[in-house]
């Protein structure tokens, strides 16, 4: 797998997912806590196959002009008025033209040279109707514009969708997809992460701050660490050029707040216990 | 990356059928596998980048988990199917949260009688005895339905009546719903120019738009999540309410059911069931801990914890039907019901005591989850529950 080259670590089920998902050309589903680097996932593919991210994040109310299409109603005004008086019927079919059309990420997705990477980012966000009308989608990859006719695709797109289970997905989506719950990375593929993303950093210094976060992922915390803040954490261990946790416990806990979002889990998280934590990091 | 599958099945027979009784076991255990995974299956089966088990095993799980419960089973499945023979026929995972079961065994329960709960309750029960004024006098004639909605459901004892109790429970929770979303037409205004149509309605007057269209925003509809207490002080009266939940589930657009006693059980899935045979088999997988003793405080926890998340918006009723007696410390309740508070829109706790004589809320879970509450309010026959209709048509 090419994803390694691009920056990004996948466990050998992820790789396999993605794998299946190219060759039986079926979306993937990736569900999962925030911050465990779904929205990653995409972003690599992409570079690894060296083709476009096609994004588009989904919110309550999302409708099908902000996702599919929309015309340019601005031109198509000024285009009425500068024809004024010519025939009403072509006026009609030059303002519903391809030239008035504006793209939004479903339509540009399916209208591109290179297959490229459409990632449905936060999917249980959106209505359950845009659930439905993204299904129909999702099987035929053809949009139909009223005006202007069927748009079939030019490439499939490799459709990647996110949820943070904010809402059940229907089971037409779900068996649609194919699935794979991405978990907090285990120690070792955390400390690879690290290494990749800072390649400065010492290695085992790298792996005392998987270790640590592991750990502190493990407390009844209200809001879990996901990578991207042990990603900060450890730029900012670097930074202080600290070169071994234990020898630093004062910096490891003043500097816990890139890890510990929420009041409570500060209140939570005193110097006995991080002190605690780092003893059984070894 | 690309690899080419093939559609012819080289495959033998007897691997088809192994794949067809994976399939079989696997829906078994609540998961979706149609057609087109079995034959996909198959695709994979028959390429030559699945010869490893580990990967066969990964690949499988992709296609056939489709959510997070079923990711966690499918494992356990594979194992036991694939690399242990003789062991198919036995092979059931219980106990993961999503899909769990729920209550028939309640239902059951709650036919017994009042007097029989066995729970270790802090709380003199005196007034079980005692009779509350409505509902005493016969029941018989042309207003029987009437008679029974102002019946305590204490007082039911027949199965038809509880049957009865039921369908009003169900009916009262469907009109509940119409009457909310003719509420919801009603606020509607324009508030965005819908640009889209303005424009294709002037093209028939040159371009001119001389009618303008404005495009309505839709309201949210109301969310009600229902906390059922199934343990034994509430024996009688879950029974009831949980075919109210039933009903409720089946109408709101938007519902989640749980029921809690010494934990908290998610049992939406199973009353959304549709197919009876398989409603049943959930619904008798709930037993154990239904009729015993309450821990309302961990409970409430594990439902901030765990499902809050995702149950909640901003226009969420949380409904807890519970006398209040808590086995757990009181001061847990009282934080766990704060957390609930700021998360939710309104709280509202019914409790069916309240329609006893001269009770007063004095136990100490009741009192400590009191000041966060928006609705106090008795629940001890339809009527009462009628009461709430005009109460979350408000919110």
């Amino acid at each position: 797998m090419q994803l390694a080259a691009v920056g990004y670590i996948p466990d050998r089920d992820l790789a396999t997912a993605l794998w299946l998902m190219a060759s039986l050309k079926r979306p993937l589903l990736l569900e999962g806590e925030a911050g465990v680097g779904k929205t990653e996932v995409a972003r690599a593919l992409a570079l690894a196959h060296d083709t476009k991210l096609i994004r588009l994040q989904c919110y309550e109310g999302l409708d099908q002009s902000a996702a599919l299409y929309e015309w340019n109603y601005q031109r198509q005004l000024l285009a009425i008025k500068a024809r004024e008086g010519t025939d009403a019927s072509a006026v009609e079919e030059h303002i519903f033209s391809e030239a008035y059309l504006l793209e939004r990420p479903l339509l540009a997705a399916i209208r591109q040279e290179k297959p490229p990477v459409l990632l449905i980012d936060e999917v249980d966000r959106a209505d359950e109707e845009f659930e439905a009308f993204l299904l129909e989608l999702l099987s035929d990859f053809q949009v139909s514009i009223p005006e202007l006719g069927t748009i079939t695709a030019t490439s499939i797109p490799r459709v990647i969708l996110t949820s943070n289970g904010t809402r059940e997905l229907s089971d037409a989506l779900r068996r649609r997809c194919l699935y794979h719950y991405v978990d907090y990375p285990d120690v070792d593929r955390e400390a690879r992460i690290i290494l990749s993303r800072l390649p400065g950093i010492d290695t085992d210094l790298a792996l005392q701050i998987a270790n640590m976060v592991s750990l502190i992922r493990k407390e009844d915390l209200r809001k879990t660490p996901g990578v991207a803040e042990t990603l900060d954490w450890a730029a900012t261990l670097a930074g202080l050029e600290i070169r071994h946790l234990h020898d630093e416990p004062e910096a490891v806990h003043e500097t816990l707040m890139c890890l510990i979002k929420t009041v409570e889990d500060t209140s939570r998280m005193t110097r006995e216990v991080s002190d605690r934590l780092l003893g059984k990091v070894a | 990356m690309s690899v080419a599958l093939a559609t012819q099945n080289p495959l033998g027979a007897a691997a088809r059928t192994q794949l067809n009784g994976f399939a079989q076991i696997l829906r078994d255990n609540g998961f979706v596998v149609g057609l087109a995974e079995t034959r996909d299956a198959l695709m994979i089966l028959s390429s030559k980048n699945a010869a490893r088990a580990s990967r066969l095993r990964a690949s499988l799980k992709t296609l056939f988990c489709s959510r997070q419960s079923d990711w966690q089973k499918f494992d356990e499945l594979f194992d036991a199917y694939w690399l242990s023979h003789g062991m198919k026929s036995a092979t059931r995972i219980s106990g993961a949260p999503q899909k769990s079961p729920t209550g028939l065994q309640t239902q059951a329960a709650g036919r017994r009688g009042f007097g029989e709960s066995d729970q270790a309750d802090h709380v003199e029960r005196g007034e079980g005895s005692e009779v509350s004024e409505t509902g005493q006098s016969k029941r018989e004639g042309a207003s029987r339905t009437e008679l029974l909605s102002t019946t305590d459901f204490r007082h039911l004892s027949q199965p038809e009546d509880l049957a009865a109790a039921h369908d009003l429970a169900e009916r009262l929770a469907k009109s509940m719903r119409a009457r909310l979303t003719r509420r919801m037409h009603a606020r509607r205004t324009g508030q965005r120019l819908d640009l889209r149509r303005t424009i294709h309605k002037s093209i028939a007057q040159g371009g001119t738009p001389l009618q303008l269209i404005q495009r309505k925003r839709k309201d949210k509809p109301l969310r009600l999540v229902v906390l059922l207490d199934a343990s034994g002080s509430m024996n009688l009266y879950s029974a009831v309410f949980l075919r109210f939940m039933h009903g409720v589930l089946d109408s709101f657009r938007e519902a989640e059911a749980f029921v809690f006693h010494t934990r908290l059980i998610h049992i939406s899935p199973a009353l959304k069931e549709r197919n009876p045979q398989r409603a049943m088999e959930r619904m008798s997988l709930l037993a154990q801990g239904t009729g015993g003793g309450t821990r309302i405080g961990a409970s409430l926890a594990s439902f901030n914890r765990w499902h809050a998340k995702r149950c909640i918006h901003s226009r969420t009723c949380v409904m807890i039907v519970s006398d209040g007696y808590d086995t757990g410390p009181a001061e847990n309740l009282g934080v766990e019901m704060q957390a609930l508070r700021r998360r939710c829109r309104r709280i509202a706790w019914l409790n069916p005591m309240i329609g006893w004589h001269g009770y007063a809320p004095e136990a100490a879970g009741m009192k400590a989850a009191l000041p966060h509450i928006d609705l106090f309010a008795p629940a001890h026959n339809l009527e009462s529950l009628k009461a709430l209709e005009p109460y979350l048509a408000r919110i």
